[in-house]
């Protein structure tokens, strides 16, 4: 992807509006967004079942009204240390598409914190250099009081994470 | 409730109507002369034609007025049915399958080619058959020309006639254009005026008849009512010209006739065809569509899950009076299930009608002369698998075909019959449906199947392997015995998606072959996919569930064989050998073994293997739940389901846990 293009893309999830509805939420102590059309509900922590043989992004499965959906953990995709259960830790239930499917996934979070918008004149993109985390994982930067949002890109993360695990079994 | 549209609606029976057309079809290859089957197939592209331009479908509208107005010729005697005609249509009726699927792609240069066919195969056939058609013309319709006859005509039409769109004054007036006819109305089973419904159909009617056309033409004006009408139709006044003889031959068999066309409607569609059931006993059914079948069966197994929960509250409970509610709604749950269950069965009729089809063309295609037997189509298989098994199946009957039949040159050659055969049958054991494929073929090469799995990989050369292991080698990824490439088979993709297919359904195959006598592939698949009766066990902390159709037996793992065991990794059941596989150690718990470790001996039919488990909880019923992509390559598992306390536990694959305890048995043997 040229500079140029990436450039351009930071705004694509903004979709031509000028504001994006999100739902900000904290992950050892960054602060990280999600559409907040792709939410579908916030639970406190539920009791998890491990998969033995999964990936740690995707170790353990939850009981979501009848469904039994995938707990994931997008700390990992981050390199970032597993956090200890608070009580403010949730659970974030959204709705992703995977390769055509929509599937129900739940996401671990240290806390969540608002439905808010984003204005995206103040989006930048995720800097070329200066950062440990994988560009394509990430949609933009939101800059906001003095601080940056995180807008993962969930479908690049998801896909990638996927296909570790299927390399992983060959 | 939300209507359905009518175009899906429209759909849905014009596929139903394609598929009775192509059935019909294949009977007449058969048959030629078949009069009913002809009339069937002509009501068919007529009923299709009319309500497709109804829709819009105005492609297929026109393509198909052409195959009818060929029909309707070999209908009228005025041109014979012949195999080319047959097959013309055959091919058409897949062109019209194509129009109905996009109906507004261009298909232009595809109809004109089809037509072209179908007109050669009309002219050709009526030049050949000129003399004998008109010869037969001649003698059946001079007569009759000759004088006119009186015919008496008694019909009454069904109640809802009118709402279907039939019009009894059409029928009236075609009825006068084919002579002086007087009509009398039957006014007996009209009801009192309180109850008469306008919109139904109360009177009959009696027609005295005076023309010089022959029976048909009077029969012929309720081609598309006959089915559900009554009607009786008598010559009362033969014509002056012709000799007795004649006049009491048509009148006997105008008798019989009548008779059979009374019949016609349940015989011939019962009895002839199982296709023709179905049909006929959709009549009468509800269409749902298997959405909410699926929305139903979720709805079940939820109310199934919240039924163990109340049931595990009322067992600790004291209260009695809970407790008897409690087994009560524990009964009618189970009860729902089951029925729920029925609902969703579907004959395996509808899967193995498309084979005729099939095998049809593959015989065209191969030059092979091939007769399709089925058995056991009224086996009944969860709808489900009936959809996923459509496709390994057409492979394994293609291979069949294309591998294990030989040229008819070939079996003569043998001493076989020149004309080769393949069983498709079902039948049900247990809670297992088994679908066999038999040929009586050349059979599966051994020679080529090692030399082939040498060549490429699959196994070191002098492998031993047991006759079973050494036939399953050709469901390996990238394993094809086809010297050649042909049109139908032998790319090598196929027999490892049809065993992937077949264990996604947590099914099995068995492969039998006798060389020279023809082969036998047997699919063993669950009744159902959606609950199951499970084996509760932990290991660790985790609870999970075994199939318990697998589960052959419960035993403890002494502490004496506990230790026996460090090294190998083998249980000794009743002199047998059983390798077995430390859960705990697979799954990497972490936790300490409990003292009293059990064994659960699982079994796929023919393999056999120990789990050793910390504790045996007891028998669940489960209702299968999907894991998500996101948990695909996670092998060991093939669904999961909820507990009665709202925790997940994951079902165990058992033919993956099979696999890896022989692998790792392989690995024992190879380090001595």
């Amino acid at each position: 992807m040229s500079e140029a293009t990436q450039k351009a893309d930071h705004r694509a999830i903004w979709n031509g509006a000028d504001e994006l509805s999100v739902l900000t939420f904290c992950l050892n102590g960054e602060t990280f967004a999600i559409e907040a059309v792709i939410v579908q509900e916030i639970l406190d922590l539920l009791p998890e079942t491990s998969v033995p043989g999964s990936l740690p992004f995707v170790g353990s499965v939850i009981n979501f009204r009848g469904k039994v959906i995938p707990l994931a953990d997008i700390r990992v995709a981050f390199g970032m240390e597993a956090g200890n259960v608070t009580i403010d830790s949730r659970i974030v239930v959204t709705e992703l598409d995977l390769e055509g499917q929509t599937t129900l996934v739940g996401m671990r979070t240290d806390k969540v914190f608002e439905v808010t918008s984003l204005p995206v004149t103040a989006s930048e993109p995720p800097p070329i250099v200066g950062m440990r985390w994988r560009p394509d994982y990430i949609h933009a930067l939101v800059k906001r009081e003095g601080e940056f949002i995180i807008l993962p890109n969930l479908q690049a993360i998801f896909s990638s994470q996927q296909n570790n695990a299927l390399q992983a079994t060959g | 409730m939300n209507n359905p549209d009518p175009i899906a609606v429209f759909k849905t029976e014009a596929l139903e109507q394609l598929e009775l057309i192509e059935a019909g079809l294949l009977d007449l290859t058969r048959d030629l002369d078949d009069k009913a089957q002809i009339d069937a197939v002509f009501r068919g592209l007529h009923t299709l034609k009319g309500s497709g331009s109804m829709f819009g479908f105005d492609q297929l509208a026109a393509f198909t007025h052409h195959c009818e107005t060929a029909f309707d010729r070999v209908r009228k005697g005025e041109a014979p049915a012949t195999i080319d005609l047959v097959s013309a249509v055959l091919d058409a009726q897949g062109h019209m399958l194509a129009l109905l699927q996009t109906p507004n792609g261009d298909h232009e240069a595809m109809s004109a080619k089809l037509l072209d066919n179908l007109q050669r195969a009309v002219g050709g056939s009526a030049k050949a058959a000129t003399q004998h058609a008109v010869a037969e013309q001649a003698a059946a319709s001079a007569p009759v020309a000759a004088g006119l006859s009186t015919w008496e005509l008694t019909f009454s039409l069904p109640l809802n006639a009118m709402i279907n769109g039939t019009n009894p004054l059409g029928l009236l007036d075609e009825l006068r254009e084919l002579g002086d006819a007087r009509v009398e109305a039957l006014t007996d089973n009209i009801p009192g005026l309180e109850e008469i419904d306008p919109r139904e159909v109360h009177l009959a009617w009696r027609v005295t008849l005076k023309t010089d056309k022959p029976k048909g033409d009077i029969e012929d004006v309720f081609i598309f009512v006959m089915d559900d009408m009554v009607m009786d139709l008598k010559q009362t006044e033969a014509p002056a010209a012709p000799a007795a003889k004649t006049a009491a031959a048509s009148a006997i068999d105008s008798d019989t006739d009548a008779a059979k066309h009374a019949a016609a409607a349940t015989d011939a569609n019962k009895a002839q065809q199982p296709v023709d059931a179905k049909a006929q006993k959709q009549a009468d059914n509800v269409r749902v569509p298997a959405l909410r079948l699926d929305e139903m069966m979720d709805r079940v197994g939820e109310l199934v899950i919240a039924q163990s929960r109340l049931s595990q509250m009322a067992g600790s409970a004291a209260d009695l009076g809970l407790r008897s509610v409690s087994e009560e709604i524990e009964r009618l749950a189970g009860e729902l299930r089951d029925t729920m269950m029925v609902l969703r069965m579907m004959p395996v009729a509808s899967l193995f009608s498309r084979f005729r089809r099939l095998v049809h063309d593959l015989a065209r295609e191969t030059g092979k002369d091939i007769e399709l037997i089925t058995e056991g189509e009224m086996t009944e298989v969860d709808k489900t698998v009936i959809d996923r098994l459509a496709d390994p199946l057409v492979h394994l009957v293609r291979n069949s075909v294309d591998h294990g039949l030989e040229t008819p040159e070939d079996r003569i050659a043998v001493g076989k019959s020149p004309v080769g055969r393949v069983h498709l049958s079902a039948h049900q054991t247990g809670s297992e449906v088994v679908i066999t494929i038999r040929d009586d073929g050349r059979g599966i090469d051994r020679a080529r199947v090692r030399a082939k799995a040498e060549a490429n990989g699959l196994i070191q050369p002098g492998t031993q392997l047991s006759d079973q292991e050494l036939l399953q080698l050709i469901f390996q990824p990238g394993f094809s015995t086809a010297e050649k490439v042909t049109n139908l088979s032998g790319r090598g993709v196929g027999m490892d998606v049809v065993k992937k297919t077949i264990e996604t359904l947590r099914g099995a195959i068995d492969v039998k072959s006798n060389p020279g006598e023809g082969s036998e592939i047997a699919l063993r698949i669950p009744l159902t996919l959606a609950i199951i009766d499970g084996l509760l066990v932990r290991v660790g902390s985790g609870r999970y569930v075994l199939p318990l159709s697998a589960v052959e037996e419960c035993l403890e793992l002494s502490i004496e064989e506990d230790l026996k065991s460090r090294g190998r990794s083998f249980i000794s059941l009743r002199d047998d050998l059983v390798p077995f596989l430390r859960l705990r150690e697979l799954f990497r718990t972490g936790t300490q073994p409990d003292p009293f470790q059990k064994v659960v001996v699982v079994s796929t039919g023919t393999e056999r293997v120990g789990l050793v488990v910390d504790q045996i909880i007891g028998d669940h019923q489960t209702v299968i739940k999907n894991m998500s992509k996101l948990h695909d390559h996670v092998s060991a598992f093939s669904g999961a389901t909820i507990l009665g306390d709202g925790n997940v536990a994951l079902i165990l694959d058992v033919a993956h846990l099979i696999a890896a305890g022989q692998h790792q048995e392989a690995q024992l043997r190879a380090a001595g």
